[in-house]
């Protein structure tokens, strides 16, 4: 009696046994998937964590400990390369531009888009083969010809030269990326419009502009975020100091002041920040805006 | 300008192996968990996010001799500077900051494989490496195919780190056709010269996205 008592739980224990091992075979694969994660994430972040730091620091302590946690906060770099890099004119010409290549994109790829998928355009097929070509080409094809019609035009040095650009380069990536999302409105809610004696101005405005916000958006956050970061237009058109955007300026106040580590850390951390939060902010936005527009 | 060109081809073959590599392994680990898998996916895509004059100014920072990783070490190392070192230091600084976009693009082509096709090779008894060489690879083909496709244009368009970091230099040992062709249209005053680097540069593009179209016509199956 005892024996059968005894052997009763046996199996149920090598049951057990057993699945716990499996169970803990599983978390020790799910373990070093997270150790690989993370040294991933370390090698990823690691650098501009390392920035941060720089930036509170002096430069003899970076020269002895760069990659290291401050030992004191010290917000003299950031006061510092705020004033001597002229930030507060460089992050005012940089906003004009996000919102002047933001506005103008919107508008120009956002009535394209709408004429490519709720409109019966003629060779629509041709001009969405062509907006794909045009938004994958390189954009050194323009420098020269565009260099000389710029200056010709007198849009050099000229903060609206660059917008306009922005829009040329934008547009048919942007223009590709709303008619995806404006095709998934159904055409019943249109034509019911157009029923209703709307005309196709109306239309865009009232019926598709408020169902397509999202996809608006999602353009706005990549349009602004490529014209914050843009380098080689900024640095081929424009070279008068107080009109260049943040990028530009950054790189000529790093020239200047190349050995002084943490002054150019604060100083990237004034151009690195906005972005950063507005990605952690925002993060499915731009993360399936920019893998569609990856083809850039 | 045949040696901004073979630059080109070192660079693309870089460009193509290590950050895809890379991305590979991040998204097949990303696919397999669950917790923080957000967390983690948007750690890696920062760097993309991030202007490249601020990026290139931390890895001029790291890899100073002076005051870098290599300092910090020992290695008394010039890695901008040094003209064997030079080209391969500045596409190290771009595949860092690339790699995560791809992994997540992988990540996203890796969760459209249908996941029944796992359940019928867990029952057939296949294990991690071989699910992942027979089922998840094959399913992610026409992303891979696309990237491939793509990183030969991106390897033409590469511009902004080279310039920002080494322009080019030390004597031309991290000079690539983008690069060069700057120079010659702004330095040399050569535009027609610079122009038709343009327009060659555009003709493999334009090759290159008339294969895309094409493979996409005929369908990936037997691509």
């Amino acid at each position: 009696m005892s024996a059968t008592t005894m052997a009763r739980p046996a199996p149920a224990g090598v049951a057990r046994a057993a699945s716990g091992r499996r169970r803990r075979r599983l978390r020790l694969r799910g373990g070093t998937h997270y150790l690989v994660l993370v040294i991933l994430a370390l090698f990823a972040i690691g650098p501009l964590v390392a920035l941060v730091f720089n930036a509170f620091k002096n430069n003899a302590e970076i020269g002895s400990n760069p990659l290291s946690p401050p030992t004191s906060f010290s917000l003299d770099n950031f006061t510092d390369a705020w004033t001597r890099g002229d930030f507060a004119t460089t992050m005012r010409n940089s906003a004009i531009i996000c919102a002047g290549s933001v506005l103008g994109t919107c508008l120009v790829a956002g009535m394209a888009a709408f004429a490519l998928s709720h409109l019966r355009v003629p060779g629509g097929g041709a001009v969405v083969t062509y907006l794909f070509l045009g938004s994958a080409l390189p954009v050194q094809l323009f420098l020269v010809p565009l260099f000389f019609l710029w200056t010709r035009l007198h849009l050099t040095d000229n903060l609206l030269g660059l917008i306009i650009i922005y829009w040329a380069t934008d547009a048919p990536f942007a223009t590709l990326l709303l008619r995806s999302f404006l095709l998934k409105i159904p055409k019943d809610f249109t034509e019911a419009a157009r029923l209703d004696g709307a005309s196709s101005f109306q239309i865009a405005w009232r019926v598709v502009l408020p169902l397509a916000w999202p996809g608006f958006l999602t353009v706005a956050l990549i349009v602004a975020l490529w014209s914050w970061n843009e380098f080689f237009w900024a640095i081929t058109f424009i070279h008068t100091p107080t009109l260049r955007p943040v990028s530009t300026s950054f790189l000529a106040f790093q020239d200047q002041y190349s050995t002084d580590w943490g002054l150019t850390s604060a100083a990237a951390i004034f151009m690195l920040a906005p972005v950063v939060l507005l990605f952690l902010a925002l993060q499915r936005k731009f993360v399936s805006g920019l893998t569609s527009g990856g083809i850039k | 300008m045949r040696q901004a060109l073979l630059h080109n081809v070192i660079w693309f073959a870089v460009f193509l192996t290590v950050p895809g590599a890379m991305g590979l392994l991040g998204a097949y680990l990303l696919s397999q968990v669950r917790r923080f898998q957000m967390l983690f996916r948007a750690i890696y895509f920062i760097p993309y996010v991030v202007a490249s004059v601020v990026n290139a100014a931390v890895w001029k920072m790291l890899l100073s001799p002076t005051s870098g990783i290599g300092h910090l070490l020992g290695i008394e190392q010039s890695w901008l500077g040094d003209p064997s070192t030079s080209l391969l230091s500045v596409n190290f600084v771009v595949d860092w900051h690339f790699w995560g976009f791809l992994a997540v693009i992988f990540l996203a082509a890796m969760q459209g494989v249908d996941p029944s096709l796992y359940d019928a090779a867990k029952v057939d008894g296949a294990g991690a490496w071989q699910q992942y060489r027979h089922i998840t690879l094959p399913g992610i083909r026409p992303t891979m195919v696309f990237i491939v496709l793509m990183t030969v244009i991106w390897t033409l368009k590469a511009f902004d780190y080279i310039f920002i970091m080494t322009e080019g230099g030390p004597a031309g040992s991290s000079e690539v056709v983008a690069t060069l062709m700057y120079k010659q249209a702004f330095n040399e005053y050569s535009a027609g010269y610079a122009a038709a680097l343009g327009l060659s540069m555009t003709l493999v593009t334009a090759v290159i996205l008339a294969v895309y179209q094409w493979m996409r016509k005929k369908g990936w199956e037997d691509a």
